[in-house]
């Protein structure tokens, strides 16, 4: 029988001493952290919240108090333009379904009981649903046609759909740049390095600019589409050479015991290789997915008109103008909340799945 | 061409003639002939080096042969990719690093080949490995991942992940040599009581007496050659070559 292990840290005093104030050189440097934090916070914490304008008609209670008051007054009066873009005002109320939707796939999707081959149906419904909901011109509703989406919709819906269509692309990539075929092997590397290469934001001119050129006369692809398919070819190259890291830390051995059994090459790959790669990819997959996710802002410059873009429209009313700082820092809070989200649940995720392995 | 096996005229069950193989430029096996009867085993000893990994794991083409013909079960072994995976649903094979699939529990382990390559029904694949797992004493742990199994308890699972399958043959390669030297005995235990019930074994190890006690021949390696051949009272009492004699010498010594 072993000794039971002392209590330790048991009072919050006990816990001050052993963490904050262990030695005189320790105890400075926390007062001295403690002053620094209080210095630069209370004015903060006074002008974010104490002397700020919460909502106004206009932005004339806003200017008295500039400088020492923000003014959320301008999210308030906003708020409906910043996340539904220039989607006819009357009709908000298809966007917001449209995102309660998508939130709620979020949640079902991330549930590892949900995971099964019924999902990509659930999705595929999603999808339909969106789109019947956004473009409307059916069951009564007004037809809006995409180039009036907008806002934090269509952020989501470029990330979303981005990732749901790069993610499997990616994995095909990686792949084939492991295949034993030359031609499949050659193709993959070259579009990975090829993509790879090139900054998105030309990516997504040549989409909106030169892809016209050389489709043949009469046909044409909405520029929301472009957009969203450069996206994914994007996304997809750098996400391929994530996987390939998580294909490469499966042992040869395991590829071996698959083979011994008879298994072929995509029994292999499902049963086996994937499970394993995957999971020991997580963490760079995660990162590829948030990066990503802040990239679809670059759509501002083929002209669509995401969460970013609405707030610099906003901003540039002149009711609105210079309440700049207002605007971005709730800019940053919407995203931080979906990456921190994503984040989150990476790690929960890489959790769960280590408990089974644990001795 | 796959052919139909027909092993009741006797014919060899595995048929290797003239074997040649290079890694890069290095020989690694040269001019190997070996037949294995329907229900024989047989040890491949060598010091490291000499070919005796390779030669097994050619056979259910984990490596390719240059030269040569293999014939495993009536199958001849070439680039025909059914003709692999015919043999291979034959030949079961267990390794030196277990290779367990960390991802899967135990059972699973077992039942994934019966149901993905011989289309066994879930229900019926589970019984077996439950009945396998049984026989290699160790059903309790059906549920548990195999990182939290011992090296021993998890190459007894290896084996019987290998069973499941229902394999004509199966290979060892080196078995026991990544284990602690107490559970040995576990996995030899479970291996000679598989060579009673009449299954075709090939075996790389250098645990002499198992060899001694289940061989009907022990094949000496080295340096890509089978140097000697025989039953084991033969080869341990009256080795023919010097090399034989120097590796005896050298594992069973002090």
């Amino acid at each position: 029988m072993s000794a039971a292990r002392p209590a330790f840290g048991a009072s919050p005093i006990a816990w001050l001493r052993e963490n904050l104030f262990y030695s005189v050189p320790s105890s400075i440097v926390t007062l001295l952290l403690a002053w620094l934090a209080w210095k630069g916070l209370a004015p903060f914490i006074d002008w974010a919240f104490v002397n700020a304008i919460w909502s106004a008609p206009d932005s004339k209670a806003c200017r008295d108090v500039k400088g020492v008051g923000a003014c959320w007054a301008l999210i308030t009066e906003k708020h409906r333009f910043i996340l539904f873009g220039t989607y006819p005002f009357e009709q908000h109320w298809r966007p917001l379904l449209c995102i309660l939707l998508l939130l709620v796939l979020y949640v079902v999707s991330a549930m590892r009981r949900f995971w099964r081959p019924a999902l990509a149906g659930v999705w595929l419904a999603g999808l339909v649903v969106i789109g019947v909901l956004m473009w409307g011109g059916m069951f009564g509703m007004v037809y809006v046609e995409n180039e009036r989406w907008g806002g934090l919709m269509l952020t989501l819906l470029l990330a979303t759909f981005g990732i749901a269509f790069a993610f499997p692309l990616s994995i095909l990539l990686a792949l084939g740049r492991r295949s034993d075929m030359p031609a499949v092997r050659i193709m993959c590397v070259g579009y990975i390095e090829l993509i790879r290469g090139v900054p998105l934001i030309s990516l997504l001119i040549m989409a909106s600019v030169m892809l016209p050129l050389f489709l043949p006369e009469g046909v044409s692809i909405d520029k929301l589409l472009r957009a969203q398919i450069a996206m994914i070819l994007f996304a997809a190259a750098y996400l391929a050479e994530v996987v390939r890291g998580g294909l490469q830390a499966v042992p040869q051995g395991q590829y071996e015991a698959a083979d011994a059994m008879g298994l072929s090459y995509w029994r292999k790959t499902m049963l086996i290789v994937l499970p394993q790669a995957l999971r020991v990819a997580i963490p760079p997959l995660v990162n590829t997915f948030i990066g990503f996710f802040k990239d679809t802002s670059l759509v501002v410059i083929i002209g669509l008109f995401d969460l970013l873009t609405s707030i610099k429209v906003a901003l540039g009313e002149p009711a609105w103008n210079g309440f700049g700082v207002e605007a971005y820092i709730f800019a940053s809070i919407v995203y931080f909340t979906f990456c921190y989200a994503m984040s989150q649940y990476s790690q929960n995720l890489e959790r769960e799945l280590a408990r089974d392995r644990r001795h | 061409m796959a052919q139909a096996a027909t092993n009741s005229s006797g014919a060899p069950m595995i048929e290797i003639k003239g074997v040649n193989k290079w890694f890069g430029d290095f020989q690694v096996l040269k001019n190997v002939d070996l037949s294995v009867a329907l229900g024989e085993k047989i040890v491949i000893c060598g010091p490291s080096g000499s070919g005796k990994s390779t030669l097994v794991r050619l056979i259910n083409h984990l490596e390719t042969h240059q030269k040569g013909r293999i014939v495993v079960d009536g199958i001849e072994l070439g680039e025909d990719l059914k003709a692999i995976e015919a043999i291979r649903r034959e030949v079961g094979m267990v390794f030196q690093q277990f290779n367990l699939f960390p991802h899967l529990t135990v059972l699973e382990n077992l039942t994934l080949a019966p149901i993905w390559v011989r289309r066994m029904p879930k229900k019926d694949a589970e019984a077996l490995g439950m009945q396998l797992l049984e026989r290699v004493r160790i059903a309790e742990q059906a549920a548990k991942y195999p990182a939290q199994l011992s090296g021993g308890q998890q190459q007894r699972v290896a084996i019987a992940r290998a069973l499941a399958m229902k394999p004509k043959v199966m290979l060892f390669d080196e078995p026991t040599s990544a284990l602690d030297p107490e559970m040995i005995k576990e996995v030899l235990d479970v291996m000679v009581e598989l060579a009673r019930e009449g299954m075709t074994m090939l075996v790389v190890t250098h645990e002499m007496g198992f060899a001694r006690t289940v061989a009907d021949r022990v094949c000496f390696m080295d340096g890509g050659e089978i140097v000697e051949i025989g039953t084991p009272k033969e080869f341990f009492a009256a080795p023919k070559t010097d090399r034989a004699k120097l590796f005896l010498s050298q594992i069973l010594g002090h």
